[in-house]
């Protein structure tokens, strides 16, 4: 056994205090290089972590550019309003969630079948509002428990409106919230830095032809925030720019008197300013309430648009495809005077039908309308005279000219999904049949054509388009409906159609004599009851599209069923010799256009150039015929 | 007279009441306090006055400790030791849980965390049992030693408290240390040590090597245990030379850092004093440490020697663990930062730690004659 030696005991702990102390000061020697690394040669990238972390760029989404009539009438705006928002990735159970809420604000059914729409919809990450349009004394309730709801927030937010509801709907359209089809075309246009902060983009009509118009430039604020996200000062600010504001070529009220002019039928009305191809009114009826899908439309809703029978948001004047009827009737008039292959004064001779391989085709009136000129052939709508015309003139000669009038073809206006409408020609036959033996056209295929029936299939507003354009005596405008853009800053307007766009080589005496048996139509043709007492010199054309085929018997309105009764049509344009105004009428299972559509044209008429407003829809005028003297 | 005879009194109350405080100890302590009380109210200006009470109770135990000699506490070895046992079954068998670890023993009255106790109760132990072996300690003594301070280390690190483990750990490695496990032997545990680690790694779940793997490289899990020390190590090297100043860094005040004003009051601290703050504190503990070592030698017998060895290397080893861990060259423990973290049961034990090298220091020369 070994025995302490006190100092020799000693002398060795002493040493060891001395290693440990040789230690302390290498351990701490080690951490101040740590410190030296971090605080010196690292300090630039640490500081600029630390300024990522603590400024976060916060985007100013801007006040969305108004929608005005012609006389500055507000169709949309903004207004501001809190929500009650969810971020849902950072809730745990979300309906145990909105159970909670319920305690404290009232929140219906469809506003959680709502939230559930959007949740489906949306991109991760996004805070999406349960409920909206908050009182203040919700605001005050949630604010007080709000501690219990993480992830849960009340903002405030710009909302689009539309006030007057489902007026003007169809052209108008309307803004929901931005999905992954927006995203890419935002990318496409490199907005993607300006878009970040914005919820809505336009879905339909003005607002998604003018969604970068609209918009305006984001601003950004830098903010300080907190390691929780909560901003605690702002260090910047770039103020956001407002999107510009459309002004229309459409005149509301007019648009109003069009609308309620329908009455409860379905149809579509254009008019168009001839002399620039503003349109003045465009009517898509029934339509409906845009502003259901603003904050996101709910589940029932949705269903009643798209299941309604009278599909509500198919916007007819310009995807409705409906044959002219009769109204096709001036323009097959003014084709053969440009080609040469009718004078106005040549007469024909009409027994009543028109023989054709051995086949009748059938004049409405019943023993014919006798001898008949051009004049004759469009105030009392002879059938015979232009299924003659038709086999004369030849498909390919029918079909280039009403091309040129913009039938078949998209007219251009500034919204989107215009449909082209079926303007019939050899060619056409060929691309649209696949069996050989359909894709021939048959001589005697053309000759319906002439009376508008057959392949013909137009939308109301290539018919308003063309009537302006005979009423321009062949000078063609896009038919527009934004008047001009302005800079909300600067107040500086882009006018946006400004020039023709072509000239049709039209005589001035053939336009003449449409324009003179036009006038007729309404003075002593088919026309006239509607237009009887007018203090305007008017031009009109009724039409009467089949939609049901009658195989030889006679068509009776009573017999077949509503949805298969003849759609009226009416075209028109007045002051006859100096036109403000053209416009196309279609009334769907109107029955006649002398009954249905010419009198809506009437009031649409008496209130542009007389401002007289009328007292309730237009009257179905049983007693009025598609030819007169039957 | 009287008034003479009267102040006389209260210099002679005074003289007796700080007679047993060791100067040198006491300023550099007061300096850390003071740094502390600068700092809590950068990272938490609400638990200020809170920390001023827990300074105020560890200031009167110090006191009280500095005044009790030696052999007293030798005497309270033994006992304090199986007290700290006892309690760390109990908490084992009945403790209650929070975040996620069973570390509290609830009272009745109090709620107790009996592990604290142990880092002093374990080198008081250990000094007393080699201060027992009157010959030149043996293996076997070591070996008694090692277990003796393995059986508590394995309860406390079951609970689990990582960071208290260790400290109890390396309190008691001290105590052999300065008592003389050869050179030879500690060699042969590091590479014992380091044979087992593949072992060991081996019989792990994924889970627990995950953990592991975290705890080395914070960056493979940034939104979990990572971000504090992503964070802390952004906050320390914003700081820069100088720092931000004093409540101006954006790290602490926008609550980037966890913890801020416990274990991660470092990151507050130099955030906003820079590499001279840093520096200031190194020297601080090293100056801290220097003292204590210096009391070590000059203690009058082995027990005390060995007892004031070791409480000063566990200032050496809260700073160096926390410092380490805040900075990013340790993995992440529950050890705070000595005399400036908050928290009353720390800074109560630390200054108990101050309090006996102060009994030491002044009770030197009696012992001798």
């Amino acid at each position: 056994m070994e025995f302490k030696n006190p100092q020799e005991e000693l002398e060795r702990f002493r040493s060891r205090l001395a290693v440990a102390g040789g230690f302390v000061l290498f351990c701490f020697t080690l951490l101040f290089i740590r410190f030296v690394w971090l605080q010196i040669i690292q300090h630039d990238y640490y500081q600029t972590r630390a300024e990522d972390n603590r400024i976060s760029l916060v985007p100013i989404v801007p006040n969305r550019g108004l929608i005005l009539d012609r006389n500055g009438v507000v169709l949309a705006l903004n207004y501001s309003a809190y929500t009650l928002e969810i971020t849902p990735s950072k809730i745990g159970d979300l309906e145990q969630v909105i159970d909670g809420l319920e305690q404290i604000i009232d929140i219906q059914p469809k506003d959680r079948k709502r939230f559930k729409k959007l949740l489906d919809e949306s991109r991760n990450f996004e805070s999406l509002p349960i409920r909206t349009r908050l009182t203040d004394e919700e605001v005050a309730k949630f604010i007080a428990h709000r501690y219990r709801f993480p992830g849960v927030d009340i903002k405030a937010r710009l909302f689009r409106q539309y006030p007057g509801g489902a007026f003007a709907s169809h052209l108008l359209g309307y803004i929901g919230r931005v999905n992954d089809r927006d995203l890419e075309k935002i990318e496409e246009k490199e907005q993607d830095a300006n878009y970040r902060g914005t919820e809505h983009f336009g879905k339909t009509g003005l607002e998604q032809r003018y969604e970068f118009e609209l918009h305006g430039n984001t601003g950004f604020e830098q903010v300080e925030v907190d390691a929780g996200g909560r901003a605690v000062r702002t260090l910047a600010r770039t103020a956001p720019v407002a999107g510009n504001n459309l002004t229309l070529t459409v005149d509301a009220e007019l648009q109003r008197i069009a609308e309620q002019a329908f009455g409860d039928r379905r149809g579509a009305l254009v008019a168009i300013e001839p002399s620039t191809g503003g349109i003045l009114a465009l009517v898509a009826v029934p339509n409906y309430d845009p502003n259901l899908f603003v904050d996101g439309i709910d589940t029932q809703n949705w269903k009643e648009l798209n299941e309604s029978p009278d599909k509500p948001m198919v916007n007819r004047a310009l995807n409705g495809a409906y044959p002219p009827g009769s109204t096709f009737k001036p323009f097959m008039a003014l084709g053969a005077l440009t080609i040469g292959k009718r004078r106005s004064e040549q007469l024909i001779s009409d027994p009543g039908f028109f023989n054709f391989g051995g086949h009748h085709f059938r004049d409405d009136k019943k023993g014919g309308h006798g001898m008949v000129d051009m004049y004759q052939s469009i105030v009392q709508s002879c059938d015979t005279y232009y299924y003659m015309l038709a086999n004369d003139m030849g498909i390919d000669n029918i079909s280039a000219f009403m091309g040129q009038l913009g039938l078949g073809s998209r007219t251009g206006i500034d919204i989107d999904g215009e449909s082209e409408g079926v303007l019939p020609s050899q060619e056409w036959k060929r691309k649209r049949f696949k069996k050989p033996e359909q894709q021939k056209w048959y001589a005697g295929e053309t000759i319906s054509i002439g009376i508008g029936q057959g392949y013909n299939a137009y939308t109301p507003i290539q018919l308003a388009h063309a009537t302006a354009i005979l009423a321009n005596n062949g000078v063609v405008f896009r038919p527009h409906l934004v008047k001009f853009i302005a800079d909300t800053r600067t107040g500086a307007r882009t006018l946006i159609e400004p020039q023709p766009t072509r000239k049709l080589g039209l005589k001035a005496e053939h336009v003449e004599v449409i324009r003179n048996a036009m006038v007729g139509v309404n003075k002593e043709g088919t026309g006239a009851r509607a237009f009887a007492g007018a203090e305007y010199v008017s031009a009109g054309k009724t039409g009467t599209a089949q939609v049901y085929s009658l195989k030889g018997a006679d068509y009776k309105a009573g017999s077949v069923k509503h949805e298969l009764r003849d759609h009226a049509l009416f075209i028109a344009f007045a002051p006859a010799d100096a036109p403000k105004i053209a416009l196309a009428v279609l009334v769907e299972n109107g029955g006649f256009g002398a009954q249905a559509a010419a009198p809506i044209a009437r009031q649409v008429l008496d209130y542009y150039l007389l401002g007289k407003r009328p007292k309730a829809p237009a009257p179905i005028d049983e007693a009025a015929v598609e030819e007169d003297e039957e | 007279m009287n008034r003479d005879r009267g102040l006389g009194m209260i210099r002679d109350l005074a003289q007796r009441l700080v007679a047993p405080i060791d100067p040198p100890l006491m300023l550099i302590a007061g300096l850390l306090v003071l740094l502390a009380i600068g700092v809590m109210g950068s990272a938490s200006p609400e638990r200020l006055n809170a920390q001023l009470m827990n300074v105020a109770v560890a200031l009167v135990v110090m006191r009280a400790l500095a005044q009790i000699p030696p052999q007293r506490l030798m005497h309270l070895a033994v006992p304090v030791y199986l007290l700290g046992m006892l309690l760390l079954v109990a908490v084992a068998l009945f403790g209650d849980v929070s975040k996620g670890a069973r570390r509290w023993l609830n009272l009745g009255f109090m709620r107790a965390q009996p592990s604290e106790l142990m880092k002093i109760a374990m080198p008081l132990l250990l000094a007393w049992f080699f201060q027992q072996r009157e010959a030149m300690p043996r293996l076997r003594d070591y070996g008694i030693a090692a277990v003796l301070l393995l059986l508590p280390v394995a309860l406390i690190a079951r609970q689990p408290d990582l960071g208290t483990a260790i400290l109890v750990l390396a309190a008691g490695f001290y105590v052999i240390f300065f008592a003389g496990l050869s050179w030879k032997i500690m060699a042969g545990m590091v590479v014992a040590g380091l044979a087992a680690a593949p072992l060991a790694w081996n019989l792990l779940h994924d889970y627990q090597r995950n953990r592991i793997i975290t705890l080395f490289d914070p960056e493979k899990d940034p939104l979990g245990k990572g971000f504090h020390i992503i964070q802390s190590t952004i906050a320390i090297g914003s700081g820069g030379i100088f720092g931000k100043g004093w409540r101006e860094g954006t790290q602490a005040q926008l609550e980037f850092i966890p913890e801020r004003h416990t274990d991660f009051i470092f990151a507050v601290f130099s955030e906003e004093f820079g590499l001279f703050g840093n520096l200031l504190l190194l020297v601080l503990y090293a100056l801290l440490i220097g003292r204590g070592l210096m009391i070590a030698a000059n203690a009058a017998t082995l027990f005390s020697r060995l007892l004031a060895g070791a409480v000063t290397m566990i200032f050496f080893t809260y700073a160096f663990v926390n410092m380490g861990m805040v900075s990013g060259i340790l993995p992440v423990v529950g050890v705070p930062l000595p005399l400036i973290s908050y928290g009353g049961t720390a800074l109560v034990t630390l200054f108990i730690g101050i309090g006996i090298l102060m009994s030491i220091h002044g009770h030197r020369m009696l012992v001798q004659k």
